[in-house]
């Protein structure tokens, strides 16, 4: 039933317990404290909401950085991995199995300013081998959404 | 040479065509139309674009330059796809390659279907309420209609008692539609036993339209032709259009005995000649890979269905629950309204659109059907508008 609940959250995040305690056939009351117990667990992180950074006109660059690094006796690539994550530019952090170990995503006002936080932060850090920048060009799908929205052709109102 | 008056024209039009009285749905569409902001509960096909790997193999066929007929029957890689997995989910057998017929959808499969086996006046069996269609197809191939009322109370079931009170020695076919467009109404092994042990004694053939199987919320769906001794006299119809969001591409398939496949190819190869060979790529891919998607849009229906019928409980709208298709059928004659005046008003007054019960039959009369193949989104506001129209009368 939770990850019934998680997947109607994870496609709405802002879809009212009423309406999921009756998709459910669930009390409202029971729905409210299984997300506080979601919420509290950390199995829900949290809440956002996904925005076109174009139409919002939001003037923001964003990179894919390829990072090799050293890993290291009793942590392995833990360490550093958690290090390269706390900064704020970098939005989402994995270790990887292939030709690089982590895959680091930043995001920045300006070219240049995600430029320098390779150049200057990442780079620097006693540990990391090589890095690989690549920046974004166009959006297509961000998060499971399109950002292009399909248009849905006229449906017809009634049909038998 | 002078043109001919209209009123002259319609001379040219048969008697029967003529005497087939105008939609129901037809009519209320045209008032719906005509208007903006609707919500609609009225929609009788999948919200769900077909899902992409099946559009996809679509593209690829066209890229692949498939464009020209199939063989009349459908491409033979299809049929044998239909024929695993009309074994491995209704489990009955039929040979793919010549007891299976690729057609334009269910419509063309139960059009030619009452055209093989139909003969000037017998009668055609259907429970209603009941899809729109089935009534003029039979007048169509010159058939006589003969309806049999199920009831609310009994969730729209047919019994064996209500099938036996209309057998004349003119019967030859029973219509079977589980689970029902617009009621939601399906039949589990057991009843259905009983409906087919009265078409062994009085020696009718079967056609069941299936197109809603998959859509079952409750108990595993269960097909009359698997019944023992069933195979034999019934026409199993099923299709793409509902399970996996298909309804455009226009495909679906009947199986049956040779002898009777043999007899709808013979009208389906000179005036259809073969189902869009694109779709019938398609389709292939649906069933070969499309389980998962089919499984997820299920599980949508099903949190929608429960999210409308609770609704309706909280409104104080009496409705069963019913097990299956994307409908919900709910009383409305308790708001002293028929049932095309609560459409009309609910539209007017609140811009909501569902369809009068009656368009479906006499018996729908006092009920109206709502589709929850529409988003929660849609369907929020519609269950604010129906308790606010409700709770105004
Ligand atoms: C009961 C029933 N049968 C058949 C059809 C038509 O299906 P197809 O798109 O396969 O022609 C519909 C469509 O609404 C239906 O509800």
């Amino acid at each position: 039933m939770d990850q019934q609940l998680l997947k109607l959250l994870e496609e709405n995040a802002l879809v009212s317990p009423e309406t999921l305690a009756k998709q459910l056939n669930l009390s409202v009351d029971q729905v409210k404290s299984r997300i506080k117990h979601l919420e509290e667990a950390k199995i829900i992180l949290a809440y956002k909401a996904i925005i076109d950074d174009d139409k919002a006109e939001f003037q923001t660059v964003k990179a894919v950085i390829e990072v090799r690094i050293t890993p290291e006796r009793g942590g392995g690539f833990n360490r550093l991995s958690d290090r390269i994550a706390r900064y704020p530019e970098v939005t989402s952090c994995f270790l990887m199995s292939g030709g690089y170990d982590l895959l680091v995503f930043v995001e920045g006002r300006t070219l240049k300013e995600v430029a320098m936080f390779v150049s200057e932060k990442l780079s620097t850090i006693q540990g990391v081998l090589s890095t690989a920048t690549h920046f974004t060009l166009k959006t297509y799908k961000e998060q499971g959404v399109m950002i292009d929205q399909e248009i849905a052709e006229e449906r017809l109102k009634v049909s038998p | 040479m002078s043109v001919k008056r209209n009123a002259v024209v319609t001379d040219f039009v048969a008697n029967h065509v003529r005497s087939i009285p105008r939609s129901g749905i037809r009519d209320f569409f045209e008032i719906v139309q005509s208007m903006t902001d609707v919500v609609s509960l009225g929609i009788g096909e999948p919200d769900f674009a077909t899902p992409w790997h099946i559009r996809e193999a679509a593209i690829y066929a066209l890229e692949k330059g498939k464009t020209g007929y199939t063989s009349n029957l459908g491409l033979p890689r299809l049929r044998k796809s239909i024929a695993r997995y009309v074994r491995q989910n209704y489990h009955v057998e039929y040979d793919a390659l010549s007891e299976v017929l690729v057609a334009v959808g269910v419509s063309e499969a139960m059009d030619i279907a009452l055209r093989a086996v139909i003969n000037p006046g017998d009668e055609v069996l259907y429970h209603s309420p009941c899809y729109v269609s089935y009534n003029p197809s039979i007048l169509l191939v010159h058939g006589k209609p003969v309806e049999i009322p199920t009831l609310a109370e009994d969730h729209f079931k047919l019994r064996p008692e209500a099938l036996k009170a209309k057998i004349t020695a003119k019967s030859k076919v029973l219509i079977l539609n589980f689970p029902t467009n617009p009621t939601g109404a399906v039949m589990n092994q057991q009843e259905l036993l009983a409906i087919a042990e009265v078409c062994q004694q009085h020696d009718l053939l079967v056609i069941t339209d299936e197109i809603y199987s998959e859509l079952s919320y409750g108990e595993t769906h269960c097909s009359i032709a698997s019944l023992p001794g069933m195979r034999e006299r019934c026409i199993f119809l099923h299709g793409f259009s509902k399970a996996f969001a298909m309804t455009g591409f226009r495909v679906g398939y009947a199986c049956a005995p040779v002898a009777l496949i043999e007899a709808m190819m013979r009208i389906h190869q000179y005036a259809m000649l073969c189902a869009p060979i694109i779709s019938q790529e398609a389709a292939i891919e649906a069933l070969e890979n499309g389980q998962s998607d089919m499984e997820q849009m299920r599980e949508q229906y099903q949190l929608r269905r429960n999210f409308l019928l609770n609704s309706f409980r909280e409104i104080g709208i009496p409705c069963f629950n019913a097990q299956g298709a994307f409908y919900l059928f709910p009383r409305i004659d308790q708001t002293g309204l028929n049932s095309r005046e609560f459409a009309v008003r609910l539209l007017e007054e609140q811009k909501v659109a569902v369809v009068p019960g009656n368009a479906f039959g006499a018996s729908g009369e006092g009920h109206v059907r709502c589709s929850y193949a529409t988003g929660m989104d849609q369907l929020e506001v519609a269950v604010e508008r129906i308790g606010k129209f409700v709770r105004s009368l």
